[in-house]
């Protein structure tokens, strides 16, 4: 048991980390790492003793079928979720020619402030001039 | 009739399936239409049905409970169902006005939108929940980068991103309710929280997903950023659908896990007056109509987790009230800047003047609206906001009440910097040809008139609002229905 927490600690580290990189494609394989933490938690909630087949009558220790059901629901859920995450990366890298997200860190500089202080909004000159520089840097 | 409660969610998800592939924008209008009346038909039927206080239950897939996955209809179920159609309704009525309804998938992901809140709305499942809400998300995702512009990319990238961090923590709270209570349906977990605090940590991790999807202090920034992007039906739609199935589930996760549990209401009402505070804010600083309007719904947010943190049967009658009448009242606001974007070609404070000389009755809809979100009397915010008082300072909670009556008045600031920025003044020197669809306010001057209504002839809404709430605080009717 407490090795399953292991590994749920090392993908949830992991995961964090990639998500706090700039690359969108890093983020997505955050993601993919930190849905793996929730899955393998997930499966470890019914228990990781009982891992004959989950039938009545059919073996004398039946897993949990339960979280397994969750599990692979959850897993395509995430796959989908993934999917979409890289076609918008992959969209991005068309449009802007770089796999970054620092367009987003320089729309906050520009705000005068953090979106919770508010900050004057941007006009549409600002946001051709962040694209252009986010183009400049590829 | 209990039979089709799921088709409530059913029918949206099955027409949306249909509209994707139709190639023609009448038919994909007609296979709307179909599907909303269907989800708010059974809305309304319901809503007879449960007026005695019963829950309506139905078993999917026929297992015996509480192994099934259980649909359950409640009285403020039965209402969001049928705000749930009502909106979107409109929302697609506005896009169809505009002409932005021919894009691709608009009536697909408005759709999916409205199948997947029907879906959240009923379930009484913790993991079947965490699906419908996956699946709301994806319309959303869709909708949300509708073309694919740069702006909407980059905007999209960061709302996909919070919410997929959002949702693993859903998993995760809701691995850890399984792994603690041996359950994850909502009968059978009655109190689990309140009993014990194992089980109050895994509960505790899906309110904070919540949260983020509801956007509330501290993890709301997503929202204000993302929002003015999309095009503006859509903004008009989130603001009617997306974040308030978060609270729908909030009011329900909240009443029913913790029942009554007195501990959880400090947290919950610091939270809802520092959502109210930094929303309103945030709001001042902004410089266009859907900027500032969306920068308000995080403020708005706080009213209704203030009446969830007060958690008598008057707090939250006064939030279920407050809950249908300002997404009546923010949607048409929404369709206000539309309205005012499409005519002018910005909703930009700086570029705007002089609306009420041109277009008077687009004026009167944005201040009967603004008037409602602020609480002026006769309309419905004054009603909503005057019973969440009430109830506040019955209850001893002084503190929040004050905070709401402060954070109404800028509200009305803000209000007031939209109205004299584009409605008073004069005209830009140069005026856009504009105003080329004189009918286009439609939409928000219905949802403006409903709440002029709701306002003076408050009491039936108000007595329906009694009943869901009723439902909300005793919570043995809704457990015993859904886990016998």
């Amino acid at each position: 048991m407490s090795a399953v927490a292991v590994v749920v600690g090392i993908l949830a580290a992991g995961g964090a980390f990639l998500v706090l990189q700039r690359g969108v494609v890093r983020v997505a394989l955050g993601f993919v790492l930190l849905g793996h933490a929730a899955n393998v938690l997930l499966l470890a909630s019914g228990g990781l003793r009982n891992r004959g087949v989950p039938i009545v009558g059919a073996s004398q220790d039946p897993g949990d079928p339960l979280p397994q059901a969750f599990v692979l629901t959850a897993i395509v859920i995430g796959f989908g979720m993934t999917a979409f995450l890289l076609a918008l990366a992959f969209r991005a890298g068309e449009l802007f020619g770089v796999d970054d997200t620092e367009g987003e860190s320089r729309d906050e500089d520009e705000d005068d402030g953090g979106p919770s202080e508010g900050g004057s909004e941007r006009g549409a000159a600002a946001d051709a001039d962040a694209e252009g520089s986010a183009v400049e840097d590829a | 009739m209990i039979r089709a409660l799921p088709l409530a969610a059913i029918v949206p998800l099955v027409a949306a399936a249909v509209s994707a592939v139709s190639p023609s924008v009448a038919v994909r209008r007609l296979i709307a239409a179909v599907a909303l009346a269907v989800t708010g038909g059974i809305g309304i039927l319901v809503l007879r049905e449960t007026a005695g206080g019963d829950v309506l239950v139905t078993e999917i897939g026929g297992f015996p409970p509480p192994f099934a996955i259980a649909f359950a209809a409640d009285t403020f179920a039965a209402l969001m169902l049928v705000v749930f159609a009502v909106v979107p309704g409109l929302c697609l009525t506005f896009a169809a006005l505009r002409g932005h309804d021919d894009v691709p998938r608009a009536h697909a992901g408005a759709l999916g939108l409205v199948g997947a809140s029907a879906g959240a709305t009923l379930t009484a499942d913790l993991f079947n929940l965490f699906v419908w809400i996956e699946v709301l998300l994806l319309a959303s995702y869709v909708l949300i980068t509708l073309g694919a512009t740069p702006r909407r990319v980059r905007t999209g990238t960061i709302y996909v991103a919070t919410n997929l961090l959002g949702s693993t923590v859903f998993l995760s709270g809701v691995a850890l309710v399984y792994a603690t209570a041996g359950t994850v349906n909502l009968g059978a977990l009655r109190g689990a929280a309140a009993a014990s605090g194992a089980v109050a940590v895994g509960a505790t991790l899906v309110v904070v997903a919540l949260a983020v999807k509801s956007s509330l202090v501290p993890v709301h920034a997503w929202l204000p950023r993302t929002y003015p992007d999309a095009p503006t039906w859509v903004t008009a739609l989130f603001s009617g659908t997306l974040t308030k199935v978060g609270i729908v589930a909030l009011f329900r996760v909240v009443t029913v896990v913790f029942d009554g549990e007195p501990v959880i209401g400090a947290p919950l009402l610091l939270i809802a007056g520092l959502t109210m505070v930094i929303g309103v804010v945030g709001a001042v600083g902004r410089t266009s109509m859907r900027s500032i309007l969306s920068f308000h719904m995080v403020s708005q947010m706080g009213y209704l987790v203030m009446a969830l943190g007060i958690g008598t049967v008057g707090g939250l009658t006064a939030g279920v009230f407050f809950l249908v009448q300002y997404i009546g009242v923010k949607t048409a606001l929404f369709l206000v800047a539309g309205t005012v974007e499409s005519d002018e070609g910005s909703d930009d404070l700086d570029q705007l003047g002089g609306l009420v000389h041109r277009r008077p009755a687009l004026a009167g809809v944005f201040l009967l609206s603004a008037f409602a979100l602020v609480g002026v009397p006769p309309l419905s915010g004054f009603v909503a906001k005057f019973g969440l008082l009430r109830a506040a300072f019955d209850d001893g909670a002084y503190a929040i009440g004050a905070t709401a009556v402060a954070v109404s008045f800028l509200t009305l600031l803000s209000m007031v910097k939209i109205w004299n920025a584009a409605f008073w003044g004069s005209s830009p020197e140069e005026p856009t040809p504009g105003a080329s669809r004189p009918w286009l306010f439609v939409p928000a001057a219905v949802l403006a008139l409903a709440t002029l209504a709701i306002g003076i002839a408050a009491q039936p809404l108000w007595r329906i609002a009694e009943r869901a709430a009723a439902g909300l605080v005793d919570v043995a009717a809704y457990a015993g229905a859904v886990a016998p």
